[in-house]
C-alpha cells in the first residue's frame, strides 16, 4: 500500500499501538523490517519479550536493552536494529542524568519508594517506552524510530505518560512533605503530618516513611525532569511522528482500536494507518451463501466438502470484514491495510518478509 | 453417577469463586460468560464480576447478576467499612490514592480481591465468576496480596492481604481457569503463567480452556482433492489446503500444551462469528456440555 509505503518514508517516529494480543510486536517488526528495505535505518524498540521475535530477527540470545543490528544480507540498503525497553534501567538513567550529586543518585537508587515508582507506578513503563523513543531519535545511528507501546485500552496513556512523574510531583502529598523540609524539619515531622499519619495507619508507617525520603532525596531534580518530559511530549506530538494503531479481526479489539483512534484524533494527533492482523484470506470471489449451495449441489461428497470448508472459511471473513468497518471509517479506506491469517507461524526473517510483501502488495495472495 | 456431559461444568466451577485468567485476546470474557450460563442452567446462583471498568456483559446474561467492581470504588468502602471514613474522603479527594497505591503497589488488587471475598461469605452465591483483568495482569493481581503481606507489616491493609490469601489458598473456595488459544504464544504464555501462579500464589489451577478449536467439516483426504483442481477451481483446493495445515498447527500446538502443561484441557469451538451475543454464549454453553474433558496425564 502505498500510503503506508509514504508514512514509512516520511516519519521519523512511528508508533505502534493497540490492545494486546493482535500482533503489534510482529507489525512493529515488520514496519521496520520494510523502512529498511527501502534504504532507512530503522530501529524497532519492544516491550515484548517474546521469545518467537527474537529468533525471527535471528537473535539466539534474545533481544537485549542496547540497540543489536540485524543481519539483513548484502541486497539490502538500509538498516534494522532491535531493542527491548528496560524500563527500570531507563529510569535509572535519568535519575543518574539529573542527580546533582553522586549522593543524591545513590539516595534515589536505593530507596525502596522509588523501585516502586520506577516499577509499578502506572504509566511508568509508556513514560519510559516514550523516553527510550526520545534518546533513540536524537541518535545519529537512526533515521527512524518504530516502538510497540504497552498494551492499553487508553492512548491517553502513552501521549501523557511523560507528565506522570511531573504529575507525581505536583502532587499535595508531595508538598506536605515538602514543606516542613523547608522550614527545617526534618522526616519525622513531615510523617507526623495528620493526613499523613492516617494514612500510615492504614498501608503501614514504615511504608510512608519511604515515600517521604523519596519524595525529600528528589528535591532539586524536578526542574530537569520536567523539562526533558516536556520534550519527549513535543516529540510524540511533532509532524514526523506517525500514530498506527494495530488490531485484530474481533469485535471486542476492533472497539478498542477505534476508541483509540477516535482519543487520537481528539487530541489533534490522528490515526497515521491501521493494520488489521490475522484476517481469513478470501479464497476467491464465492461468497459464503453461494459456496453453501455449491456444496448442496455437489453430487460427489469430496466435492460438497470442498464448498463446505469454502462457505466456513468465508462466513467468518464476512464476519470480519462487517467487524473491521467501524476502524476503517476512523482510519481512512486508503490507510487501513490487512494482513492474512498465516497458515504457518512467523519464525525467522524470511517469515516477516513475507509478512512485509502482504502488507505493501508484494504478493498475489494479500488478503 | 452424574451423567458423563456434566463433567467439565463440574470441573470448572468445583470452587464457588473462579478467576478466569489469560493474555488479551484468548476469549477470557466469553469463557466467563459461558462457566457463568451453564452454571445458571444447572440451578445455581451466579454473580459475574467484571473487573477494569468493561461492561461487556451486562445485557447478555440472563438470570445472572453482573457486578462491576473499581479499585478506587473498593477501597473508598472498605476504609468506611473499616473506622477510616475521613481517610477515605481525603484520600479521594487529593487523589493521594496514586501515592498510596505507589507505596505499596498491590493495593488496588487487594481492595478488589477483598471484595470478591465479602462477597464470597454473604452466601448470597453459589457462584463467583470473575472475568480476570485485562492485558495479562493475572500474575500481578494474585500476586498482589502475597507481595503486600511481606510489604506492609501491619494496619487494616495487611489483614485484608491476609485475608485475601487465606481465600486464595483454598481449593474449596477458589480456583483459577486459565483461557488459551491453540496457537504458539498462547500455549507459551499459560504455560508460563501456570507455573507462576501455582509457585508464587499456591492458588489451585482448574482446567485449561483452549477457546476457539476448529472443529467444522471434516475434510477429504489430501489425495482426493489435489486432482480436482481443474473441476471446482485453485482458489476451492487452495481454501482446503489452508485450512488443513491451520489444523495441523492446532493439534501440534494442543499436543505440545498437553505435553508441558499437567492440567485437564477443556476445547471450545471456534464460533463463525467474531463478536459475542447471548445466542453464541448459549450455542457454546450447549457445546461445552457435550465437550469431552481431555485428561492430564
Amino acid at each position: 500500500m502505498s500510503e503506508l509505503s509514504d508514512l514509512l518514508d516520511d516519519s521519523s517516529v512511528v508508533v505502534c499501538c493497540g490492545s494486546g494480543g493482535v500482533g503489534k510486536t510482529t507489525a512493529a517488526a515488520v514496519l521496520g523490517l520494510e523502512a529498511a528495505q527501502r534504504g532507512r535505518r530503522a530501529v524497532v524498540v519492544t516491550i515484548d519479550p517474546a521469545r518467537r521475535l527474537a529468533d525471527a530477527l535471528g537473535l539466539p540470545d534474545g533481544l537485549a536493552a542496547e540497540p543489536q543490528r540485524i543481519d539483513l544480507g548484502p541486497r539490502v540498503d538500509g538498516e534494522l536494529w532491535a531493542m527491548m525497553l528496560d524500563t527500570r534501567a531507563t529510569f535509572d538513567g535519568l535519575v543518574r542524568r539529573y542527580g546533582e550529586n553522586e549522593a543524591q543518585v545513590d539516595r534515589i537508587l536505593g530507596n525502596p519508594f522509588y523501585r516502586n515508582v520506577a516499577g509499578a507506578l502506572s504509566g511508568t513503563q509508556e513514560y519510559m517506552a516514550a523516553e527510550t523513543l526520545h534518546s533513540l531519535h536524537g541518535d545519529d545511528r537512526f533515521d527512524l524510530v518504530v516502538v510497540d507501546t504497552p498494551p492499553s485500552r487508553n492512548a491517553l496513556d502513552f501521549l501523557e505518560a511523560p507528565g506522570v512523574l511531573s504529575r507525581f510531583l505536583d502532587h499535595r502529598v508531595f508538598k506536605l512533605v515538602m514543606l516542613p523540609t523547608r522550614t527545617g524539619l526534618r522526616v519525622f515531622g513531615a510523617a507526623s503530618q495528620p493526613i499523613l499519619k492516617a494514612i500510615g495507619r492504614v498501608v503501614g508507617s514504615d511504608v510512608l516513611a519511604d515515600a517521604v525520603a523519596f519524595f525529600q532525596a528528589f528535591a532539586g531534580m524536578e526542574t530537569g525532569f520536567r523539562e526533558r518530559a516536556d520534550e519527549v511530549v513535543a516529540l510524540i506530538r511533532a509532524p514526523g511522528t506517525a500514530f498506527v494503531v494495530v488490531a485484530s479481526p474481533q469485535h471486542d479489539t476492533i472497539t478498542e482500536a477505534v476508541w483509540f483512534g477516535n482519543q487520537l484524533v481528539e487530541q489533534g494527533v490522528g490515526v497515521s494507518a491501521a493494520i488489521v492482523n490475522r484476517m481469513h484470506p478470501a479464497f476467491g470471489a464465492a461468497s459464503a451463501a453461494a459456496a453453501h449451495a455449491a456444496a448442496e449441489q455437489a453430487d460427489d461428497d469430496v466435492v460438497a466438502r470442498l464448498w463446505t470448508n469454502v462457505a466456513e472459511l468465508r462466513t467468518i471473513r464476512e464476519r470480519e470484514l462487517e467487524v473491521v468497518a467501524p476502524l476503517t471509517a476512523i482510519a481512512g479506506e486508503g490507510r487501513t491495510v490487512t494482513l492474512p491469517l498465516l497458515d504457518r507461524d512467523v519464525h525467522d526473517l524470511e517469515g516477516l518478509m513475507t509478512i512485509a510483501g502482504h502488507l505493501f502488495d508484494r504478493s498475489p495472495a494479500s488478503g | 453417577m452424574p451423567p458423563e456431559s456434566d463433567i467439565p461444568l463440574r470441573s470448572l466451577a468445583a470452587s464457588r469463586v473462579v478467576v478466569v485468567a489469560g493474555k488479551g485476546g484468548v476469549g477470557k470474557t466469553t469463557v466467563t460468560a459461558v462457566i457463568a450460563c451453564a452454571a445458571a442452567r444447572d440451578g445455581r446462583r451466579v454473580l459475574v464480576v467484571e473487573l477494569d471498568g468493561k461492561q461487556t456483559l451486562d445485557d447478555l446474561l440472563p438470570g445472572v447478576e453482573v457486578i462491576h467492581i473499581s479499585a478506587p470504588d473498593a477501597l473508598d468502602e472498605y476504609l468506611r467499612d473499616h473506622g477510616f471514613a475521613r481517610v477515605a474522603k481525603r484520600l479521594n479527594k487529593t487523589g493521594v490514592i496514586d501515592v498510596v497505591g505507589t507505596a505499596a503497589p498491590g493495593i488496588d488488587d487487594i481492595v478488589v480481591l477483598g471484595k470478591i471475598k465479602q462477597l464470597e461469605q454473604t452466601d448470597d452465591y453459589d457462584l463467583i465468576v470473575v472475568d480476570g483483568p485485562a492485558a495479562g495482569h493475572a500474575i500481578t493481581f494474585l500476586t498482589a496480596a502475597a507481595g503486600l503481606s511481606d510489604a506492609v507489616r501491619g494496619g487494616p491493609v495487611r489483614s485484608q492481604a491476609d485475608a485475601v490469601l487465606e481465600l486464595l489458598h483454598d481449593p474449596a473456595r477458589c480456583q483459577v481457569v486459565l483461557v488459551t488459544l491453540p496457537e504458539t504464544t498462547p500455549v507459551n504464555e499459560v504455560v508460563e503463567t501456570a507455573f507462576a501462579l501455582e509457585d508464587v500464589v499456591g492458588v489451585q489451577l482448574g482446567p485449561v480452556v483452549v477457546n476457539a478449536v476448529d472443529d467444522g467439516v471434516e475434510l477429504p483426504a489430501e489425495a482426493a482433492v489435489s486432482s480436482l483442481a481443474e473441476s471446482v477451481g485453485a482458489d476451492v483446493v487452495a481454501a482446503a489446503e489452508f485450512r488443513r495445515s491451520r489444523r495441523a498447527m492446532e493439534r501440534e500446538e494442543l499436543a505440545r500444551l498437553t505435553e508441558e502443561l499437567p492440567l485437564t484441557q477443556i476445547h471450545l469451538p471456534a464460533r463463525p462469528v467474531a463478536g459475542l451475543s447471548a445466542v453464541d454464549i448459549e450455542w457454546l454453553a450447549d457445546r461445552l456440555a457435550a465437550r469431552p474433558v481431555v485428561p492430564s496425564e
